[in-house]
């Protein structure tokens, strides 16, 4: 009886300190076995702070927790970070979670956070550096508690802790690696770096000191770059890997037929786009450039169901502003213009063009996009466009949009969750991704009162007025989808959770 | 014989400076800014492109990179990828063998088809044998690689799926899936090269017939088998052997694309990679190693030219 | 000219050699299906029809249509203008920029000699289509610059095949003579040697075409050479990949049509050189 007694108290004694609980109960038998995923491309430099590609993120996933995180519906859950609070609307106190630690065995506290959040604002190269340019300090309050001062008001600042901003590197690490923390990253995700083979795998195992390990059920993830979508296919129908993202809606009726693969299709955050070359450079003197109804009566002559339906079997979603559906600032009025090839030929009379009108598109060499240019180029001849497609890497790409060496673009966003992160870097005329330098002085007064304003209605009303004057008047940018994550993995693996940011979530997945 | 070595090695050292100006200068006509590619996002601020250039001497004149970069290369330090921030050296290291398994099997299929059907056709000289072996090896030597590799892919994986369509297992890793991995893309890679072997092998062995010794065998009455095998077979063999080496060069090349449609982590998906990334310093590094593998495989089939035939020693 | 001039003899010799007349009239046909091809094919290579994708090969469309409804026969047709133009004019080009420098380096001799033999070495240590691929991408991805990007990869096996046509003319005794009479020794070196450089120029310039139509369809396959919607094999068979389970017959067609002109050049290219050149007369 007293033992039994003994036994109740100092189970009550570990459910209070779970880091003390690891080390006296006798746990459930270490996890076995490998997850392998399959990505559409060859991540690249693995340090939070220097990264730029989608694929990285989905690494980093498993690798680096982040303060906070998001769940199906987009709204922001504790990770790291137990919970928050805005003491005025420029100061975030953040309380963080006691007893993790990072795979180097040191302690993660307030200390490590401001550590990470400076590295991010001071490295040089950071990418990370835009995305929290408002922040002003961040400082220890005590060891579990952080406090951000912010430059202005930031409705979109919380969000950017949810991503590779948020994630918190050991500074002891850090600082002797430098520049090659990438080459090892140490943070404080469920598994840690092994090894990295370019272009063929990236390897983590299994961090026995995770701090909510209970619900990680594999010792190793390998990660490997398929960049091809019939390989990915296979592979996954073999069984070489269990998991495969970001397919082709081709393979979504093969991979149903097959009772051992699943389908899951998630709306993903981002959108396609035709960036237009309004003010950027002499490239931007084109009719198209000039005059807003050229651009209209171009969007009057595509059929964006049709592209849909022929290049990507109707599985994405057509629309006519960056954010998506499924986001909470989605404008429901806003939908795209049925096409109208007999207005298209009016509004370009109007407009007092001579047809054909020669306009050059740059097209990233990428299969199916190359694809939606050929269609494109097929549906504005009809209105009187003679569309040339110049496909080009994307490096090259990078440079010609940036200096303007071009009149429109057909382009991509991946997507963020505030969506801020969507409009305001594309489209305020001090946006860095601006490259067309669409410039109207209320459009930014809009975007820079949205980025501010933190409540629902209000912002989602600014946001409503942006979009009448930025696409239905000036036809800045024409949006054409938002696409659909579709991802297939093997029926034995349970635990998946589709969530917008196309992030693969290793916490409670199992293999069946 | 000391002093042709040292005439050839005289040779490469110009060859391979030539070379490296070459390589960067191209690369300075390369569209794609380096600085904006690794700015990414931040591509609209003058304070980080300054920054990067700075750190990738990129603000430097173009003669003083050029020698940081070589004297860094003589010491055997390629550089890093800007991608990734791997050494490039560790990356090549990396991906050689990969391609070098390729390579070896590649030669061994193109081995076990085109010497066989070179000495058949020498052999049987203008008759439907001789024509068909030739027909194969032009076959051979005409199917784009890459197309090949397709419809390979097309039959044997997704029609009869017997094997995987791509990807790649190390020998070290499991041998047998290693194999079915790369059987295809070695096919593919070795189906020209035995076309190449087999004309070869074909030449050589009918010169080697018609030399006065194999007459004098076959007046003395020995089985045709025996003088071909013997005498012939032997002689023929010499261009084969250095031909080898210089098909080499040919199969990084062919490689590239068969890399790419096989997704195999070798040293031609490296540098398609690489180029469309304008990750420079890996593109230096793989042309750089490609060319010095080049040079070095053609001294030794030059070498072993001579070692076989001692008659070119006095020349 | 008697009846039993050079002349005569190779163009008996290759006559009798069947299989090249083959291949030359293989390659006659293509030429005549590139040049005709606005008459010959049955549609319009760049028409799209949403209500035609992919569908097999029938008596309408003889190779099926592509993923945006088009012809694959038509495109076919239509393809081999570029492949043929990219084979003949990027090899004319890397002659006219390999055999003046080899014939400079050759006649020239010493430093000039040195300094050409070498970037031509250097060019060659780099596998031709690496090369070609790296040219390509500085260039920029179109038609005319994966012309060039093959026409400066191809340039120095005609740099050294010029150079050892004018060594051997150098040393000819005829070459000593001419310069006795005072003759000036270039414009000797041109006569002379020009006329001698063209059997061996004719014999691997088409088997270079045949080395250049593959090398343009590689490009076009990486997306650096013909740009949409302008057919080319090689392009063709890169969106084929994306279909290969579903549309088969895209990745087929395009990939014979290469194979087969490919195929004849090659053929053609073995009968010449049998024809003109002597030392490597059939037994």
């Amino acid at each position: 009886m007293i033992r039994r007694m003994l036994l109740a108290a100092s189970l009550a004694l570990a459910a209070a300190a779970p880091a003390l609980a690891q080390a006296t109960l006798p746990q459930a038998p270490a996890p076995t076995g490998t997850l392998r995923i399959a990505l559409k491309d060859d991540p690249d430099i693995m340090d939070p702070t220097l990264a730029r590609t989608y694929t990285g993120r989905i690494v980093f996933a498993a690798l680096c927790d982040k303060l906070f995180d998001i769940d199906e519906k987009l709204e922001i859950v504790p990770q790291l970070a137990t919970s928050y609070k805005w003491e005025t609307p420029t100061s975030l106190l953040i309380t963080l979670r006691d007893g993790v630690t990072f795979h180097d065995g040191e302690k993660f506290d307030a200390a490590a956070v401001v550590y990470s959040l400076n590295r991010h604002m001071t490295m040089q190269g950071s990418f990370r550096r835009g995305e929290i340019s408002d922040m002003d300090t961040a400082v220890v309050v005590d060891p579990l508690t952080v406090r951000i001062t912010l430059k202005t008001p930031s409705a979109a600042f919380l969000s950017q802790l949810t991503d590779r901003a948020g994630m918190i590197v050991s500074p002891k690490a850090a600082e002797a690696a430098g520049r090659d923390f990438g080459l090892h990253p140490v943070c404080t995700g469920p598994f840690s770096f092994v090894e990295r083979v370019a272009q063929d795998r990236i390897v983590l195992q299994r961090y026995p000191g995770y701090w909510d390990a209970g619900r990680i059920h594999f010792a190793r993830v390998i990660y490997r770059p398929i960049p091809d979508n019939n390989a990915r296919l296979a592979n996954v129908q073999t069984g070489t890997v269990e998991f495969a993202e970001r397919m082709e809606p081709d393979d979504v009726t093969t991979a149903r037929a097959n009772p051992r693969l699943a389908v899951a299709q998630v709306p993903q955050l981002g959108y396609q786009n035709i960036t237009i070359n309004i003010t950027n450079g002499p490239r931007a003197n084109t009719p198209m450039g000039r005059d807003a109804r050229v651009r209209h009566a171009f969007e009057l002559a595509l059929d964006r169901a049709t592209i849909n339906q022929v290049v990507y079997q109707g599985a994405y979603t057509p629309t006519a502003q960056a954010v998506p559906p499924a986001n909470p600032y989605h404008v429901a009025s806003l939908v795209p213009e049925a096409r109208n090839v007999e207005r298209a030929r009016a509004l370009l009379r109007e407009a007092g063009v001579t047809t054909p009108l020669a306009v050059d598109m740059i097209v990233p060499n990428n299969p199916d996009l190359r694809q939606v240019a050929e269609v494109i180029q097929s549906m504005v001849a009809e209105a009187g466009f003679n569309l040339k497609l110049s496909t080009m890497e994307f490096a090259s790409s990078l440079q010609v949009t940036t200096r303007g060496e071009f009149e429109t673009y057909l382009a991509g966003w991946s997507g963020r969750t505030d969506p801020d992160g969507n409009i305001w870097s594309f489209l305020h005329s001090r946006g860095p991704q601006n490259d067309g330098r669409y410039n109207n002085p209320e459009v930014d007064r809009l975007a820079d009162a949205a980025r501010a304003e933190t409540d629902h209605d209000k912002r989602l009303a600014l946001y409503t007025q942006l979009w009448q004057i930025a696409v239905v008047q000036d036809r800045a940018r024409i949006y054409l989808w938002h696409a659909t994550n579709i991802v297939i993995y093997s029926a034995r693996l349970a635990g998946y959770r589709p969530i917008s940011d196309g992030m693969i979530r290793v916490q409670d997945l199992r293999l069946q | 014989m000391i002093g042709w070595l040292l005439r050839r090695l005289a040779q490469i050292i110009p060859t391979l400076l030539i070379l490296s100006v070459m390589i960067f200068g191209l690369q300075q006509l390369m569209p794609g800014d380096p600085a904006l590619i690794l700015a990414g996002e931040e591509r609209g601020d003058p304070v980080v492109l300054a920054q990067i250039r700075a750190e990738l001497l990129l603000d430097r004149p173009i003669a003083e990179q050029y020698f940081v970069w070589v004297s860094k290369v003589v010491q055997g330090d390629f550089g890093f990828s800007w991608r990734i921030r791997m050494p490039v050296s560790q990356l090549i290291l990396e991906k050689l063998p990969v391609t070098f398994q390729l390579a070896t099997m590649a030669f061994v299929i193109a081995i076990v088809i085109g010497v066989p059907l070179g000495i058949l056709s020498a052999v049987r000289r203008d008759t439907p044998t001789d024509w068909l072996a030739n027909a194969v090896a032009l076959a051979g030597i005409s199917t784009p690689n890459f197309w090949l590799g397709i419809m390979m892919i097309l039959f044997f994986s997704v029609n009869l799926g017997w094997l995987p369509p791509s990807g790649y297992v190390p020998l070290t890793e499991d041998w047998r899936a290693s194999l079915a991995t790369t059987i295809m893309p070695a096919f593919v890679l070795g189906s020209g090269i035995a076309g190449v072997l087999m004309r070869h092998t074909r030449a050589a062995m009918m010169t080697a017939m018609a030399q006065d010794y194999v007459r004098t065998a076959r007046a003395k009455g020995m089985a045709e088998g025996v003088v071909v095998l013997k005498h012939a077979f032997r002689n023929a063999l010499i261009p084969v052997v250095t031909l080898g080496a210089i098909e080499f060069g040919r199969l990084l090349a062919g490689a590239v694309l068969t890399e790419q449609i096989f997704t195999i982590p070798g040293f031609g998906k490296l540098i398609v990679d690489a180029v469309f990334n304008r990750d420079y310093p890996v593109v230096q590094g793989v042309v750089l190693a490609t060319a010095l593998i080049f040079v070095v495989l053609s001294l030794v089939a030059d070498l072993l030219y001579m070692a076989i035939n001692p008659r070119l020693r006095q020349a | 000219m008697n009846a039993d001039s050079p002349r005569r003899r190779a163009l008996r010799r290759f006559f009798q050699h069947r299989l090249a007349v083959l291949g030359l009239v293989v390659v006659v046909v293509f030429i005549l299906a590139a040049v005709l091809a606005p008459w010959v094919a049955p549609y319009d290579p760049i028409q799209t029809s949403w209500t035609r994708l992919r569908k097999p090969p029938s008596a309408a469309f003889l190779f099926g249509t592509d993923e945006n409804g088009r012809d694959v026969f038509s495109r076919v047709l239509w393809g081999a203008r570029a492949s043929l133009m990219a084979g003949v004019v990027s090899v004319l080009a890397a002659m006219l920029m390999g055999v003046p420098l080899g014939l400079l380096a050759g006649l020239a001799g010493k430093w000039t000699d040195a300094l050409i033999s070498r970037i031509a070495d250097a060019m060659l240590s780099v596998p031709f289509l690496i090369l070609a691929i790296a040219l390509a991408a500085f260039l920029g991805p179109a038609l005319e610059n994966a012309m060039l990007a093959i026409a400066i990869s191809a340039a120095p096996v005609f740099v050294r095949l010029a150079r050892g046509m004018a060594l051997e003319a150098r040393s000819a005794d005829w070459f000593e003579a001419a310069r006795a009479l005072g003759n000036p020794p270039w414009r000797t070196a041109l006569l002379h040697v020009l006329p001698n450089i063209v059997p061996p120029l004719l014999v691997q310039g088409t088997l270079a075409i045949a080395e250049a139509i593959i090398a343009e369809a590689s490009l076009s396959f990486l997306g650096l050479g013909q740009q949409p919607p302008q057919p080319s094999w090689g392009s063709m068979l890169n969106s084929a990949q994306r279909f290969l389970t579903q549309a088969p017959w895209m990745a087929i067609y395009p990939g014979v049509a290469i194979f087969v002109v490919v195929l004849a050049f090659n053929v053609f290219g073995d009968g010449l050189r049998d024809a003109l050149d002597p030392r490597s007369q059939r037994r």
